[in-house]
């Protein structure tokens, strides 16, 4: 971001029907100022679209701290982009409470909430240029021409969009689209940040760039975002806060690091990627893929199986070891280890942990 | 898409298919060619080809109307275009707010939406007649603004609404939950996103219900009340006349036609160019 938008003045833009608590404190674009204690709360929120139905978010709790970067991460239909959606007031909330900032927005229209929805398609206005859509809502507040285009362009800026200012958005590429629906939404001055799916029509390539740009942005800003993804790496690497939803519920809200390092449940090891579920000693346990090595090693727990897979991924090398009851271990070793020994397909292959690795999991 | 290979040679279907294609051309256009050549037939030239020279003599009887059997072709079409043009805006009012209506389901929105479409299928003479029939029995005389308008929405209405669902089908929902997070209220979303996105099918279902009320006359015919209009004129003089004068009157249509669809076609560009320039001075 360019200085001179974080020092531009914003009293002198004048919006008059804009409840007072959305004005910045300081004349910055830094804004996480007010003394609350969390960013965004749900406490007990449940969703049901049939009354009698089954609820796509069940009594969830959730308390977001200030200026974090909050990861919703699940499969599809587990409830993530309906509780995002509850946030940001596109759908009612049946039981419970929301609060932003320490202050309840449970029933408030979006715009009386402090929150900013990125939408998973951008969904920018087809008849504006980028200059005008991210001016829209301070068109609709009735701001002078002159001055909301002034102020877009600063936004614009911030997102790196300025030089394509006057393009529509069927003439600006997937990436461009997202940076203008993100200057969008930012020229709210949002205390939350809501994005559904933001990297999932990307390529692979512009994700994890555009990725390493929303960190950067939101943390030049001050404020939480709370981002939708069902990609795991996608969350470890953004993430300050991961929250695990299946079915409904939250299975486990973390800073990221603790996810990984002790998931609660089978689920979390499981989606998470990385880990070995095993039953040991009667108990379920999970050990990381990159703690478990090939062959019996003596004081070592161990299974037996045959290797069904193996991928050589540059730095490491992942070996799926199939156990006689059909389920798939991995086994996730340094390439140069690997080429030391160098199994193959179809091997019968011990794999081994040692016993302090071993995490206990949580019945589900 | 890439550029095809010149030197792949084309299948046979191709040259079968080109050629239906030149047939069906010329079937439609022929007839209308042979209609237009002859319009400019000589004073003393007939129905039919030879031209006894060239001239635009018939033109001339059609527009001095002096009773050479061309009736109130100048009246006639001045009813028309004035109906159509009532017909054509309330068509588009209609539809669009029923389109808005049905984007969320309500109770019996089905039975509307179908007893709605069914007066596409129903015979246009007994929807007419029956719009006479119960204006006589209620002792009301049929009028052009009333009984004419009526009858003829029965038959635009039906084509403006399913263009209107195809069109709000088509219109991504999240745009209105973008401008509602936005801070857009809900007669900001309608003029500011809503309508300027759908503009053209809006557009669209104008010239649709002007081009059928235009030419529409087994709903019109009974209901119009005194005067004909231009197709019940045209059809009368069918029978009637037998001098070139018809042959200009077909000219006069085909043009009046064809500046009707370029000039929606210049609107509807000007309207896109409108939009690019809008912010680039």
């Amino acid at each position: 971001m360019k200085l001179a938008l974080l020092k531009t003045p914003d009293t002198d833009l004048k919006v008059s029907p804009v409840p007072k608590d959305t004005a910045p404190a300081t004349p910055k674009l830094k804004q996480a100022t007010q003394s609350h204690r969390f960013d965004a709360e749900i406490v007990s929120v449940t969703k049901r679209y049939a009354p009698l139905g089954a609820p796509a978010v069940d009594n969830i709790s959730l308390r977001i701290p200030r200026n974090s970067y909050c990861c919703l991460l699940g499969p599809s239909g587990c409830g993530k982009s309906t509780t995002l959606r509850m946030l940001a007031g596109h759908e009612d909330v049946s039981e419970g409470a929301i609060l932003i900032h320490d202050r309840e927005i449970t029933t408030l229209p979006p715009v009386e909430r402090g929150t900013s929805m990125m939408f998973q398609d951008y969904a920018l206005f087809p008849h504006l240029t980028a200059l005008d859509n991210v001016a829209f809502s301070l068109k609709v507040r009735g701001v002078a021409q002159i001055e909301r285009r002034a102020k877009a362009r600063e936004y614009l800026e911030l997102v790196q969009m300025d030089h394509l200012a006057e393009r529509l958005p069927n003439q600006m590429s997937g990436g461009q689209q997202q940076r203008v629906a993100l200057a969008r939404s930012l020229i709210t001055r949002p205390k939350v940040l809501l994005l559904d799916e933001p990297l999932s029509a990307l390529d692979p390539f512009l994700r994890i760039r555009m990725r390493a740009e929303l960190k950067r942005i939101q943390k030049e800003l001050g404020i939480s975002f709370i981002h939708v993804t069902h990609s795991q790496d996608e969350a470890l690497a953004l993430a300050d806060l991961i929250v695990v939803m299946n079915d409904a519920v939250i299975m486990q809200a973390a800073p990221a690091r603790e996810v990984f390092e002790t998931p609660t449940n089978a689920f979390v090891a499981k989606f998470l990627g990385g880990h070995n579920v095993i039953q040991s000693k009667g108990r379920e346990v999970s050990v990381r893929a990159d703690q478990c090595h090939l062959g019996a090693r003596p004081g070592m727990n161990s299974l037996s199986g045959k290797i069904s897979m193996i991928e050589y991924q540059g730095t490491n090398v992942r070996i799926t070891v199939t156990t006689a009851e059909n389920e798939d271990m991995t086994v996730l070793m340094p390439a140069l280890t690997y080429f030391d020994h160098a199994p193959e397909i179809g091997e019968t292959a011990q794999m081994s942990w040692e016993a302090s690795d071993e995490h206990a999991l949580a019945p589900m | 898409m890439s550029k095809p290979n010149p030197r792949r040679a084309r299948p046979l279907s191709f040259y079968f298919l080109a050629a239906i294609l030149s047939a069906f051309l010329l079937f439609l256009y022929a007839p209308m060619a042979c209609v237009y050549i002859l319009s400019f037939q000589g004073p003393t030239g007939g129905m039919s080809f030879p031209m006894q020279g060239w001239s635009t003599h018939w033109f001339q009887v059609l527009f001095s109307g002096d009773g050479q059997g061309v009736g109130d072709i100048g009246n006639a079409f001045r009813r028309s275009i004035r109906l159509a043009f009532v017909v054509a805006i309330l068509t588009m009012a209609i539809s669009l707010s029923a389109g808005m209506a049905y984007r969320r389901k309500f109770r019996g929105s089905n039975f509307v939406f179908y007893s709605a479409i069914t007066s596409m299928v129903l015979p246009g003479i007994f929807v007419g007649f029956g719009i006479a029939l119960m204006f006589n029995l209620l002792g009301w005389r049929t009028n052009w603004f009333t009984s004419g308008i009526g009858a003829q929405l029965t038959w635009t209405l039906p084509f403006g609404l399913l263009i209107m669902f195809i069109v709000l089908g088509r219109f991504n929902p999240s745009y209105e939950e973008a401008a509602t997070d936005l801070g857009a209220s809900a007669r900001q979303r309608f003029t500011q996103v809503i309508v300027p996105i759908i503009l053209p099918g809006i557009i669209g279902i104008a010239m649709a219900g002007l081009t059928s009320s235009y030419e529409e006359t087994a709903r019109t015919s009974l209901n119009i009340g005194t005067g004909n209009t231009m197709p019940m004129e045209v059809t009368g003089l069918l029978t009637a006349a037998s001098t070139p004068v018809l042959f200009a009157i077909g000219t006069i249509t085909t043009l009046f036609s064809f500046t009707l669809v370029i000039v929606s076609l210049i609107v509807m560009s000007r309207l896109a160019k409108r939009r690019q320039m809008r912010t680039a001075a």
